[in-house]
């Protein structure tokens, strides 16, 4: 007898947590190409077919079956969140080598979805921008501010490397994180960094309405029950405290809170890249813990580390603290350390 | 610990689409009898029973057909009158698809024997061996012994009693449902607890989608003025019928993992249990029937019926219209918890609830893990599923149990919430067995090393012993030689002793006369036989050096 | 002069630290060698002697001294072999089959009772005790405390020992393993 109870028809499966999960990147993945142009659309295809085709390759060497395992989306959303990570207008092959690392390294050698300890994308990412640090650095300005966008056809062009990219650098420019980094550095106030054509309200044009959708996609999210609210309100709240902490002290050299929240990719982190089920902690004491150290990372690196975002990394980091944190946050089990037990 | 119906909660637990419109249909329908009933000789937990008759007796209704000298046993009664056809392995309900002893009875067609009345007596005492021989066993599905239970409670000392109406898992009504139809019966067994118990209070807790069973309840209860019981409400989540989770809700209270309700003072009994405890004290009936649902998408008009114990499935599906569906699947039992069944020619036991009938259709496929802890949100042991997943998948027997398999309740909450689907009951199950078995095989290993170096011991003990004596024939011999060789006419000491020993025996066996058995009625031939021969005996006795 | 002091620091350290571990050596030596014991009591207990040894006890001894390897052991199979390695913390290898096959249906011996003639030689070779009986009288096996080490059938004159697979009873069935194959079916028909 190989049949068991329950028999109740599961309502969830894997693949349609991973649709909820693009479905709720749609909007602010519009919003992107709104705002900066269709490079973002050229690095989301590229992206998603080379990740199936190298998902494809691997789990033919692993001798697998390639349906069940292509079908649960997964890569799908790897890319699309690796895609969201990189400067717009990347080179084709930036893509394929992040999206590959991503892929085999990130998850593949550990075992294959369930099994990987770190989150794929941002392994894939982390390598990007330390290996090719201009590329990596590349990044446009709104269409707003620099007046002209690329189409999709230069925007293919560009990608596949057929076009002079010396025309558009008058389209380049720094990110708000890059703005901020270096002109802190250079000890300037907040007030006269502020000044600078490419802030809005919080953080700059174009990137804090990007970020309001993501905000919104993780309130659906959280509205399917696709995500808990733990990993979220932990890491967007340890960010708002340590911000308003070192903002209380000195508002002139250091950002506000709004601007932390809603640049860079806080809000898409704590939505999305911090809840992959499979490298964050487990309990919910331990997401709340591992969230908290999240945003606290995030804090550090970008004011006193090097790189101008600090999402991945804190990820990267907080993923190697998991198994810790699972072991001492484990729930008390019904009937043990019962409040009235005299041990 | 005070007992407080305040609204407490259990972590964890699914809220599930009841289905219980589809079989209460406002009444108990007695079942037909078929042409066999198969009893399965055992149907408890504890020591098998042996059965009482043989192939080609005739049985009365209520006669004991089997029974065990254990505590921890309950007799099977016969439920009609019949000729019992034949006593062999059946097909009956159980995992591994293995047969079981059963006796058949083919019914007479006309049943004759009717109730005796019953018994006065409200001793504990006297109340338990009516129980005991009734055959009552827990009639939620654990059919464990009821008076080996009470017994054992009685010398713990209960203080508070738990009725447990709450049947909350999708599909079962036949506690609703004898609720509803029957509810006098219940508290009057509730009473008979509480004559042998003397809890200090009594709790019966009901789930809130049971509407109609709840005024029936009270009224049978205001009725019978039972003093410190009274009815709570709880609400509709699954698991909240299993023990712990109920005395949870209704009292706040935690029993420990690893323990009994006792260890407490708490009990529990489900509402079925009271009623046939009714039925033994107050009519004399021994357990020979029991109500059962019959429901699902599978079968036409579920419903419930009292079935007589040995009913073979496929004549209550017949009763309930018949299969609705091509390809049934027979489960017995609820959705989530219950036992799936390969043919419906099982019969019915004292633990069957329910039957219930699904179509068998397309499976969810198995996915990997994503470490989502859905698992964990919804179990009500609050235990980490997707550990002991890890765990029993790697075959570490020894950490799954460290992460609190075997408090595991086995409910499915887990599995129903997986979004990989993955059989995570069916690991811990497994892991359960297999580490059961683990025991099994290290108690026995244990007592062979045991034995074995006992065996040694002994061994080398005989060895030593055999040892020690030829050193002291050596030593004798090695003197012997040293002193000087007797004169030949001198007495040779050994001879001596061996004849000296040889005339004891003589004088001995003169004194005491002994005529050996098998010289009875000697005739003079035989004498004269013995006599040459021991003169031969004595003569090489002579001769040996 | 610089490179003196550097000498005379690292060997004063070293010195230190082999003293203390000198000390750690005698303060807390362990007497006789309790790995003995903890593979022992991974082993079946069946005292068949197919590993080659005249019994568990000293096939452990073998193994903690480093001259058996662990995958001698036909009764304890696959599980053993993969104890030991957890144990001693070596690889598993598969199990030896030139030592015999592992067979998971448990045996044990019985006598043909009207073929016994009572000579005890079996009682001698059973490395348990789990035969009962004396000379010319009737010997019988203790089924609950057979091993199915078999070593009583070759002494037997006779040859009225048999074995025969152990009854399976309800008690003792086992879950299988759920089908671990992704992509396959939760429940299979």
């Amino acid at each position: 007898m190989s049949v068991t109870s329950p028999f109740v028809t599961p309502s969830a499966s894997t693949n349609r947590i991973m649709r909820d999960v693009i479905i709720a990147l749609v909007p602010g993945t519009l919003a992107y190409i709104w705002f900066f142009g269709f490079g973002l659309l050229v690095n989301l295809v590229l992206a998603v077919a080379f990740a199936l085709l190298i998902e494809s390759a691997i789990l033919l060497l692993r001798r697998r079956p390639l349906k069940p395992y292509l079908s649960d989306y997964s890569a799908v959303v790897t890319a699309w969140l690796l895609a969201l990570c990189l400067p717009m207008h990347s080179p084709w092959w930036l893509v394929a080598v992040g999206v590959g690392f991503a892929m085999i390294f990130g998850k593949h050698l550990y075992g294959g979805l369930g099994f990987n300890p770190f989150n794929p994308a941002m392994v894939g990412y982390v390598v990007l921008l330390i290996s090719f640090p201009r590329e990596m650095t590349t990044w446009f300005l709104p269409h707003d501010i620099s007046g002209d966008m690329l189409g999709l056809d230069e925007a293919i062009a560009y990608s596949l490397g057929l076009a002079d990219p010396g025309q558009w650098d008058a389209l380049t420019g720094a990110t708000p994180l890059d703005e901020y980094k270096t002109n802190l550095g250079r000890n300037m106030m907040v007030s006269e960094i502020r000044q600078s054509p490419i802030f809005g309200d919080f953080g700059g044009i174009g990137w804090e309405w990007i970020a309001n959708w993501w905000l919104l996609g993780g309130i659906y999210l959280l509205y399917t029950r696709t995500i808990r609210w733990h990993i979220p309100l932990a890491m967007l709240g340890s960010l708002l405290l340590i911000s308003s902490a070192f903002y209380l002290v000195d508002p002139d050299s250091v950002a506000s809170p709004g601007f932390h929240l809603f640049s860079g990719g806080a809000m898409l982190g704590a939505f999305f890249i911090a809840t992959d089920p499979v490298s964050s902690s487990t309990t919910p004491v331990g997401r709340l813990l591992y969230a908290a150290l999240i945003g606290v990372l995030v804090y550090i690196i970008r004011t006193w580390g090097s790189y101008p975002d600090g999402v991945a990394f804190a990820v990267l980091l907080a993923n190697m603290c998991v198994p810790l944190i699972d072991q001492y946050t484990q729930p008390r089990v019904f009937g043990t350390h019962r409040p009235d037990d005299r041990t | 610990m005070s007992t407080n119906p305040g609204p407490f909660r259990f972590h964890g637990g699914l809220h599930l689409d009841d289905h219980k419109s589809e079989s209460l249909t406002g009444e108990i329908v007695a079942s037909s009898l078929p042409a066999q009933l198969v009893l399965r000789v055992s149907q408890h937990i504890g020591e098998p029973n042996k059965p009482l008759v043989k192939a080609g007796d005739r049985v009365s209704r209520y006669q004991p057909l089997a029974t065990s000298n254990e505590a921890v046993s309950a007799p099977l009664h016969s439920p009609v009158d019949g000729s019992v056809v034949a006593i062999e392995p059946r097909p009956i309900a159980h995992p591994s698809g293995h047969d079981d002893l059963c006796i058949v009875i083919e019914p007479d067609a006309q049943q004759v024997t009717a109730e005796s009345g019953g018994n006065s007596s409200s001793e504990p005492n006297d109340l338990l061996d009516i129980i005991r021989q009734a055959g009552i066993v827990g009639l939620g599905g654990a059919v464990f012994p009821t008076a080996a239970k009470l017994q054992t409670a009685l010398e713990h000392g209960i203080r508070t009693l738990i009725i447990n109406g709450a049947e909350c898992e999708p599909y079962i009504t036949c506690d609703h449902q004898l609720m509803n139809s029957e509810a006098p019966s219940i508290v009057r067994g509730i009473a008979i607890l509480q004559q042998i118990l003397q809890p200090e209070e009594t709790l019966i807790g009901i789930e809130d989608n049971k509407a109609s069973a709840l005024p029936a309840m009270q009224q049978a209860l205001d009725a019978a003025q039972l003093a410190n019981t009274r009815i709570v409400t709880i609400p509709s989540v699954y698991p909240s019928g299993g023990e712990k989770q109920l005395i949870r809700i209704l009292t706040g209270h935690e029993i420990a993992s690893g323990s009994l309700a006792f260890a407490d003072g708490f009990l529990t009994q489900n509402v079925g249990t009271c009623a046939a405890l009714t039925d033994a004290v107050d009519l004399a009936r021994p357990l020979v029937d029991r109500v059962v649902t019959v429901t699902g998408p599978g079968v036409r008009q579920p419903g419930n019926w009292r079935v007589p114990l040995g009913t073979p499935i496929s004549h209550l599906v017949e009763q309930a219209g018949g299969y609705a569906v091509d390809q049934p699947r027979l489960i017995m039992g609820g959705p989530m918890m219950g036992l799936p069944l390969d043919s419906d020619a099982i019969p019915v036991v004292k633990a069957t609830n329910c039957i219930l009938v699904l179509d068998r259709k397309d499976q969810p496929k198995v996915a990997e893990c994503v470490r989502c802890s859905q698992c964990a949100e919804v179990c009500p042991a609050q235990l980490l599923p997707q550990q002991l997943y890890w765990h029993s998948r790697a075959r570490q027997f020894d950490l799954a149990e460290q992460y609190h398999l075997f408090d595991c309740i086995e409910c499915g909450c887990c599995s129903a919430v997986c979004p990989s689907h993955l059989p995570l009951v069916q690991f811990y199950r497994y892991a359960k067995s297999e580490i059961w078995e683990q025991r099994r095989k290290a108690y026995k290993s244990d007592r062979s090393r045991r034995r074995h170096e006992f065996r040694e011991a002994r061994i080398a003990r005989q060895k030593a012993l055999d040892e020690e004596r030829r050193r002291q024939k050596r030593e004798a011999l090695a003197k012997k030689k040293k002193a000087p060789k007797k004169v030949k006419s001198e007495v040779d000491p050994k001879a001596a002793a061996v004849q000296a020993a040889l005339e004891r025996v003589k004088a001995r066996k003169q004194e005491q006369q002994v005529v050996p058995k098998n010289t009875d009625n000697l005739s003079a031939e035989q004498q004269r036989q013995i006599e040459a021969a021991e003169q031969r005996r004595n003569r090489e006795r002579q001769d040996k050096p | 002069m610089v490179v003196l002091i550097a000498v005379l620091t690292l060997g004063f350290i070293a010195g230190s630290f082999g003293l203390i571990l000198g000390y750690a050596a005698l303060r807390f030596k362990v007497e006789g060698n309790p790995v003995v014991d903890q593979i022992d009591a991974l082993l079946p207990q069946t005292q068949c002697g197919q590993c080659g040894f005249s019994g568990c006890r000293p096939y452990a001894e073998a193994i903690a001294g480093g001259e058996a390897p662990i995958n001698q052991c036909p009764p304890g199979g696959e599980n053993t072999i993969v104890a030991l390695a957890d144990l001693l913390d070596v690889e598993p290898m598969p199990l030896n089959e030139e030592h015999g096959e592992h067979n998971d249906l448990p045996l044990v011996a019985i006598i043909d009772e009207q073929t016994c003639i009572g000579c005890t030689l079996c009682i001698q070779a059973c490395p348990v005790d789990a035969i009962l009986g004396s000379a010319k009288h009737m010997h019988t096996v203790i089924a609950d405390e057979c091993t199915g080490c078999e070593l009583c059938l070759p002494p037997c004159p006779v040859d009225c020992i048999d074995m025969v697979p152990v009854a399976q009873t309800l008690g003792d069935w086992k879950w299988s393993p759920p089908d671990e194959t992704i992509g396959g079916l939760a429940r299979v028909d």
